[in-house]
């Protein structure tokens, strides 16, 4: 409900008038631009926030419902309410009560909550299932049954069904024509559909009317119409109502708050308060939220950095074959430089500029080795390493720069990164065509498989993952390739975590790195740690525009490995 | 080289879903990673061939008994994985969707599915895992393939014709001589050129194998490359004759080879192999005759592997033979063909063993261990690479002879990790890298998180007044060329995007060259949210751009989205100062360079009269407006918005 989570429910005092004849309350259209207006966002650099007329419950009350007449209603219905007790001393049935006084129940609710609140009246909860019309069933007691518009629309002459079909329209024709024939008002004698009475009686229509006005109806009656899905069942809650200690005609509006008037005036030393009900929710504090996988992106870098790690550039996207797979000592068959794998483009196809005596020794290892190595043995085409293409990994910008790292004086690095790839293959609830790749690669003289395994130690001990174990595998650019397995106490057995390696001598050698220089590398997807960690298991919920906006704001803080 | 058959991605999905069923809360760390790096490998090709075997078939050939932990532990060690335990009952009912308990054939055998290294050929079959696992725990020693000797009789020939050379111009051959079929050889017989076609061979792209029963042949043969029209034959398991044209529209409805027709269709000339009484042998890439076809009785085999690359025709041809010349009369030994292509004689299979000579420092030094030469040796042995100690002044090699069965050796690193292997990885002590590094951001993301998380706080600053503060979303680099230009109002100029060649569907025609569709569609998809939403965004755009290697680059932007029932222009237009404020650049007259200024525009994703550019340093460095209404009428957002976008590189 609107005020549920408001703590004082005084609304602000609005235009309003009663048309007497018919007890119908009409509230002003006036009054909801203006308090828009006073609420809303004109002018705010200027004005600061004592400008705004309206208090925070009206203003509440008023976003969250969408209607602009909740708080003229309010107002009205109150003072109805007030003076209708001081009459008949009690209410029993608020929904009695509302349908006699052409009230919205709804608004009558909040009325009697409020006053509750501040114990004008005493009130008791009611509940009980009711039966409602669905969308179909009042239109039927606005035009009369499915059944009746048909016989209704067979005049006494007959008519053929594509007739009566483009008469009433295909679905009402359905229907209607069924129950019409079943009812004995209308029969088909080819080609004609005749009727056979002259006149009917349109009994759905008097039992939903009955419905709709809270009658009673006998349960064969409710079984047939739900059956047609015509009324559905809710929950119904109202009050019973009566005078309650601090019973008075009109309310006296005790202050909610403190303000700067009561204290330059001293008004605060003779106000009544209300009492503050602590049962209700704070005041939302609304700051700004940040997305859930970028939080998760944070820790990792916080990681990295503790580290020792220096982040890689990997704003760019758009990489050539030649830096996303060849320098990588990935042959051009690859299955992976499939178009079935790889996004490539048609602007622009390809790249314009590879450094030409690198590119040589890059062909001259695939096709016939060297430094110790017998190469691929096929024919290396420069026109396959220029196809530029989205990159499938960022290892290709790792690539990148250890090419350029071996242009200078070597120094030991560690680098990282996280950030987008691509990949073209079908969408589903776990893969997306692009993604989050995490990396960490270290590059010094004399590195072992020993210390690979120290630093993954290190890493995913960071993350709270403590107990590894590593398992061969294979990469075409890495050599020893080792999948990293976890123990994972509750299920009781090892689980992948990620997978690592020593880059080939094979892509480090043409690059002119120093012959004793290796790198160690190590990678893992961002989103699936994610959305473990957030409760999310369709992918599309986490990253892309399907995301909730709801649950981005109410996300926990990213508390991984603390 | 992964294998791409369709029930092994099956297999794929149905495990990923299995391991995220269930979790309890807090329990995702160890998950969590596992589905992580099991992305990663996906990601990265790494996926590995999935080998189904026998279990009591297996067990048999190792003359040992496992429980399925032990065989688990086993595999681990040795670098493949036990993936999933079953039976041609249960891969049926799956399948079929049926119950786990309802009737169905085949529960008599248990299956062990293998994943090996997608590197490791010789261990797509059952008789090579067993053989590799038998060398690994010291129950057999490492074969020694040899080829028969021919002194005595003659070689069979094949001659390559020259038109070869427009379609698939190699051919390499050998001869398996008495050898003994079971229906279990058999079918590992088949299942292993299934298996080499699905991933070394490319879908037949490569390489492609035939094989026959020589007895009902007669050399020489000859490899030719005909017009379709003239080649005429009765294909395997049919009976009456088809030229290769109408074999083509045949198979067109045939679900396992139509795939392969491409790979030859619009060729004029067709490969075909005849033997010395013009029948055929086979229409390369795509189908056996039947004439030829191998049978449980066959005892004399002749395969053929034609190609596009000689390298992996080798390979695939050696697979073969080494193999299954364990079941011929003479265990490992296989006949050799002559292959004449313009006059040159080739003789295959080349079953020769390639050495490497590695130092033992290089062993110890690069795995961080000191182990004896004598002690390496034994453990190369493991992994089915004999190998002896060399000295050569002061260093000690080892020289490592890899047999044809081990391809995968390029380089000594491979031998290194053969040994590291075999003296088990985890068995390595731990160390951590000497050296000192230092942890370092890229100014670009440390200045863009400083933005992001100033841009969710900075709203506290005005909430009275707002009420809400911005979200942050994080939207796709790729969508369709409808909703980057058509939807905003532009036309695609061909001057700014990068363009997808290969794009599945239309939601991945281009990359973006505005944050704004994809805040507007985020909107689109938050009807439901209570007004007024406010988002915000701090990623990359890509535009061309000739001053790139590859022609194209990125460039970092914000954007801020405000939407409620008014516009909220000015609400933007106040982010739009604030932002200037905390990057600490102030406001100058129009057309001045000291800061910055904003000028009305005319882009036609903005309303007209309600938008401007922010000139910085001269430039327009970005705009902001409210949306145009038919824009919002596009994206199907009721509520009017006004939006920001702007480059933050030149801040920096």
């Amino acid at each position: 409900m609107i005020l549920s989570s408001c703590r004082y429910c005084a609304g602000p005092s609005l235009n309003w008038r009663i048309d007497l004849r018919n007890g119908r309350i009409r509230a002003h259209s006036r009054v909801a631009s203006e308090a828009r207006a006073s609420a809303g966002a004109s002018d705010w650099g200027g004005c600061g926030f004592d400008s705004r007329g309206s208090g925070r419950c009206g203003e509440e009350g008023l976003r969250r419902e969408g209607a602009a007449m909740g708080a003229a209603d309010k107002d009205v219905v109150e003072e109805i309410l007030l003076g209708d007790l001081n009459e008949v001393g009690e209410i029993a049935d608020s929904g009695e009560w509302a349908s006699r006084h052409s009230v919205d129940h709804g608004v009558l609710c909040d009325v009697i909550k409020s006053l509750s609140g501040f114990e004008l009246v005493d009130s008791k909860e009611l509940s009980r299932e009711s039966w409602f019309l669905e969308r179909e069933g009042e239109e039927y007691v606005e035009n009369g049954s499915a059944e009746m518009q048909v016989f209704l629309a067979v005049p006494p002459e007959g008519i053929t069904l594509p007739d009566l079909k483009a008469k009433v329209g295909d679905k009402l024709l359905n229907v209607g024509q069924k129950n019409a024939m079943k009812n004995g008002w209308i029969v088909m004698q080819k080609p004609l559909m005749k009727r056979k009475v002259a006149e009917a009686e349109d009994i759905v229509r008097s039992q939903l009317v009955s419905i709709k006005d809270g009658q009673e109806v006998s349960p064969d009656v409710i079984k047939d119409l739900k059956k047609r899905n015509l009324i559905a069942r809710k929950l119904w809650k109202g009050y019973e109502v009566c005078k309650g200690p601090k019973y008075a005609l009109k309310r006296s509006k005790p202050a909610t708050d403190v303000t700067r008037e009561m204290l330059q005036t001293g008004a605060w030393k003779e106000q009544e308060f209300k009492a503050y009900n602590f049962e209700a929710l704070g005041f939302p504090i609304s700051g700004g939220y940040l997305h859930p996988l970028l939080k998760v992106r944070a820790q990792f870098r916080k990681i990295f950095l503790n580290m020792g790690f220096e982040e890689m550039p990997t704003n760019n996207f758009v990489e050539s074959s030649f830096w996303n797979f060849d320098v990588l000592f990935q042959p051009q068959q690859h299955p992976a430089r499939d178009s079935h794998d790889t996004f490539f483009l048609k602007t622009p196809a390809t790249t314009v500029e590879l450094p030409e005596d690198y590119l040589q020794r890059v062909k001259t290892m695939h096709e016939v080795g060297g430094h110790g190595s017998i190469g691929y043995g096929y024919d290396w085409k420069r026109e396959e390493a220029e196809k530029n293409l989205l990159r499938t990994h960022t290892t290709a910008v790792s690539s990148r720069m250890l090419y350029k790292l071996a242009q200078e004086k070597f120094v030991p690095k560690r680098y990282y990164s996280i950030d987008r790839v691509f990949r073209n293959e079908a969408v589903d609830r776990t893969h997306l065509a692009e993604f989050h790749q995490i990396e960490g690669v270290v590059c010094d003289r004399g590195l072992t498989l020993g210390d690979l395994i120290g630093v993954l130690n290190e890493f995913f001990g960071r993350l709270g993952i403590k107990k590894l174990r590593f398992k061969p595998a294979y990469n075409p650019y890495t050599e020893p390739s080792m999948e990293i397995f976890s123990y994972h106490e509750q299920l009781k057995k090892w689980v992948e975590i990620g997978n690592s390696g020593m880059f080939r001598p094979e892509m480090l050698l043409p690059m002119g790195l120093p012959p004793d220089v290796n790198v160690i590398a190590w990678g893992l997807s961002l989103e699936r740690p994610t959305m473990i960690l957030y409760n999310i298991d369709n992918i599309r919920d986490l990253f892309g525009h399907k995301v909730d906006l709801e649950k981005v704001k109410s996300n926990p803080i990213c508390r991984l490995g603390i | 080289m992964c294998c791409r058959d369709p029930a092994f991605e099956r297999e794929g999905n149905a495990r990923r879903e299995s391991r995220t069923a269930g979790l309890p809360a807090g329990e995702w760390a160890l998950r969590s990673y596992e589905l992580a790096a099991e992305q990663v490998r996906e990601n990265q090709r790494l996926a590995m061939p999935t080998v189904s075997v026998g279990r009591d078939l297996l067990f048999a050939a190792l003359e040992q008994s496992f429980t399925d932990e032990e065989f688990d532990e086993l595999c681990f060690d040795f670098g493949i994985e036990l993936d999933e335990v079953t039976t041609e009952g249960k891969i049926i009912r799956k399948e079929k969707h049926l119950e786990e308990d309802a009737a169905t054939e085949g529960d008599e055998e248990w299956i062990y599915k293998i994943e090996v290294p997608a590197n490791r050929y010789d261990l797509l079959c059952l008789e090579g895992l067993a053989r590799g696992l038998r060398v690994f725990t010291g129950k057999e020693e490492v074969p020694t393939y040899s080829l028969a000797d021919m002194s005595s009789r003659a070689m069979l020939k094949m001659t390559v014709k020259p038109e070869t050379s427009l379609i698939r111009p190699f051919v390499v051959c050998a001869v398996l001589r008495g050898i003994t079929f079971t229906q279990a050889r058999y079918n590992s017989f088949i299942d292993l050129q299934d298996k080499l076609h699905q991933n070394l061979c490319r879908k037949r792209t490569l390489v492609a194998i035939g094989t026959h029963d020589l007895d009902t042949l007669e050399g020489p043969f000859t490899y030719e490359a005909l017009p379709p029209s003239e080649i005429k034959f009765v294909p395997l398991k049919q009976t009456k004759e088809f030229s290769a044209q109408e074999l083509m529209e045949f198979y067109k409805s045939d679900m396992k080879l139509k795939k392969f027709l491409h790979i030859i269709e619009s060729s004029p000339v067709y490969p075909v192999i005849y033997d010395s009484k013009r029948r055929v042998l086979s229409l390369p890439p795509i189908i056996n005759g039947a004439h030829s076809a191998i049978t449980l009785k066959t005892k004399n085999v002749f395969i053929e592997c034609t190609a596009t690359d000689l390298t992996k025709a080798k390979i695939v041809l050696n697979t073969m033979v080494t193999m299954f010349s364990q079941y011929c009369d003479q265990k490992f030994e296989v006949e050799p063909v002559e292959v004449i292509t313009d006059g040159k004689s080739n003789v295959y299979p080349d079953l020769s063993c390639r050495t490497f000579e590695v130092d033992v420092s290089y062993i110890n030094e690069t795995i961080g261990v000191q182990l004896k030469p004598m002690e390496i040796v034994g453990y190369l042995y493991k992994m089915q690479l004999p190998a002896k100690v060399i000295k050569s002044g002061d260093t000690t090699k080892i020289r490592v002879t890899a047999p044809p069965t081990r391809s995968d050796v390029l380089h000594p690193c491979d031998v290194m990790e053969d040994v590291a292997i075999a003296f088990g990885f985890n068995r390595i002590e731990k160390t951590v890298p000497k050296s000192h590094t230092q942890g370092k951001e890229q100014t670009l993301n440390h200045f863009s998180d400083l933005l992001r998380e100033q841009g969710s706080w900075m709203n506290l600053d005005f909430i009275q007044i707002a009420l809400a503060g911005f979200t942050e979303v994080l939207t796709w680099i790729l969508g369709s060329n409808m909703e980057n230009f058509t939807m905003v109002n532009r036309e695609d100029d061909k001057k700014k995007s990068v363009q997808i060649g290969n794009p599945r569907t239309s939601d991945f025609e281009v990359v973006r060259t505005s944050l704004l569709p994809g805040m507007l569609k985020t909107l689109a998809h938050n009807k439901k949210t209570p007004r007024p939403v406010k988002l915000f965004e701090v990623s990359d755009v890509v535009l061309l751009d000739s001053s790139k290697d590859v022609g194209a680059g990125n460039r970092r932007r914000l954007a801020a989205l405000y939407c409620d029932q008014t516009s909220g222009f000015e609400v933007i237009h106040g982010l739009v100062d604030r932002v200037m404020e905390i990057v600490g650049i102030s406001r100058c007259p129009v057309g001045q360079t000291t800061g910055y200024y904003i000028k009305p525009s005319q882009e036609p994703e903005y309303f007209t009269g309600r938008q401007a550019n922010i000139f910085y340093q001269g430039f327009s460095i970005g705009t902001f407006g409210i949306v145009h209404p038919e824009v919002l009428q596009r994206f199907d957002i009721p509520d009017p918005c006004s939006a920001m976008e702007l480059e933050i590189e030149p801040f920096l």
